[in-house]
């Protein structure tokens, strides 16, 4: 129950965070995708089970808000949540270059997967522009930011545990 | 860990589950895009306030960073002025805040002038759009100041886009400058049609693609583009910007060329709605 509100509001803050304080700080263009971490984070502390949830929820709430078509976000970082849960498997609590690389791969692959549903079945078919001038420098900014709010969500974590722990 | 008896189901299990609850919602949100409307607007309507005041913080950051850019400019200056800098940097930094909201101000008021028919609203930019390929955002006005889907924003001296979803204190527009926006705009001079086309490849450029123009068009660079009478969407005679690099296509039927916006998108923070449909016109 504590893990649910926990996320619950790390979603609503990093939502509220990313469509306004981060727009302002937004560099080369492009702004840091905070829901992404989140979900990866999510799915690799707790599981796919976990992933799927939490990503379903960031992906709905950036639909509801932002999106013409309700879904296709929810879909995407359900899968990117997912995908990341097999990562579980090698979960280590002290080890920080894991989560690294999980949001890079898994920042590249949502910037690819929103450009073939929503730019190339528009007939927009410089991917390499696209490449350079979006999913890179949202790559790079989004690992960055990453390392900090990895951290924080881990600390948290760490916190919930040991009071579970102490419960019993 | 507490002890609970729960309902175990294997993961790939519920994301197939997931996944067809999704693809239902994308299907139900295309095929009755009216019936989503409530829920919308529900979310929104919780978030606007927050967002609202989270913004204020965005703001201030913002100010900062232009603060930053002044002290920069001042420093270049401070090698050609060397005894005068002392007094004018404090003065400068005041002042240059104060010229700031001044020229916004103003520019308001000048665009109040020049377009006076059109009843008109302003608001403040609160949020935008979380994913960095389309140029959308939240404007802090909604259906109770009167605002409809379909109404025509205005900034500085031209066109800034139109809005496509209103919800109770809030409401999204799409910029110009946006990918998927289209807007059927004439030459003023010559009142040729064409077509402005948003283009994320060309936004580092300051430009927005221009189409169809007809071949016989005497049409040159520099002439000013403002929206069409035809537009089934935008009121008529607003400026859009200035064509250049007209070029005859392949085709032989059809010139097309490049557009520099009116309005200046990377710093805009205050729009004026104008609460006038253009249905409501025929």
């Amino acid at each position: 129950m504590k893990r649910f509100f926990m996320f619950f509001i790390t979603i609503i803050v990093c939502f509220l965070l990313q469509s306004t304080v981060f727009q302002a700080l937004s560099l080369a263009g492009v702004a840091p995708n905070l829901l992404l971490i989140v979900t990866v984070a999510a799915g690799y502390m707790y599981g796919r089970t976990k992933g799927i949830y939490v990503g379903l929820a960031c992906g709905l709430l950036v639909d509801i808000c932002y999106g013409d078509i309700i879904g296709l976000f929810g879909l995407m970082y359900m899968c990117i949540g997912y995908l990341n849960g097999y990562a579980h498997k090698i979960y280590f609590r002290d080890d920080y270059t894991m989560p690294i690389i999980l949001v890079s791969i898994s920042d590249f692959l949502y910037g690819f997967f929103y450009y073939v549903f929503l730019f190339l079945l528009r007939n927009r078919l410089n991917f390499f522009f696209y490449l350079r001038r979006i999913i890179l420098p949202e790559l790079i900014y989004t690992v960055v930011v990453s390392i900090v709010l990895y951290k924080i969500l881990h600390i948290l974590n760490v916190k919930l545990e040991r009071s579970a722990h102490k419960e019993v | 860990m507490r002890r609970r008896t729960r309902f175990s189901l294997e993961p790939k299990y519920i994301l197939a589950i997931c996944s067809v609850l999704c693809i239902i919602l994308i299907f139900v949100s295309v095929r009755y895009e009216d019936k989503i409307q409530p829920v919308k607007n529900v979310v929104t309507g919780v978030f606007t306030p927050m967002q609202k005041g989270i913004n204020t913080v965005g703001n201030w950051i913002t100010d900062k960073m232009e603060l930053l850019k002044n002290i920069k400019d001042l420093q270049k200056e401070n090698k050609e002025l060397q005894e005068q800098l002392a007094e004018t940097t404090y003065e400068n930094r005041i002042l240059q805040q104060e010229g700031y909201e001044l020229d916004t101000l103003r520019d308001l008021y000048e665009l109040d002038k020049r377009y006076p028919s059109y009843p008109k609203v302003a608001a403040t930019i609160i949020s935008k759009d979380t994913n960095n390929w389309y140029s959308r955002f939240v404007i802090d006005k909604g259906s109770d100041d009167g605002l409809k889907v379909g109404m025509n924003v205005l900034a500085g001296n031209g066109l800034v886009g139109i809005i496509i979803d209103v919800g109770h204190n809030n409401a999204t527009v799409r910029s110009i400058i946006d990918d998927a926006n289209n807007v059927s705009g004439m030459f003023l001079k010559t009142n040729d049609q064409c077509n402005v086309k948003g283009n994320l490849e060309l936004i580092d450029n300051g430009m927005i693609e221009v189409q169809g123009i007809d071949k016989d068009a005497k049409v040159k660079d520099g002439y000013e583009v403002v929206t069409s009478t035809i537009s089934p969407k935008y009121l008529q005679g607003i400026l859009i910007g200035y064509v250049s690099d007209i070029t005859l296509n392949s085709d032989n039927l059809t010139m097309s060329g490049y557009l520099t916006p009116a309005v200046d998108f990377s710093n805009l923070t205050t729009v004026l709605v104008i609460t006038e449909l253009k249905e409501a016109l025929y």
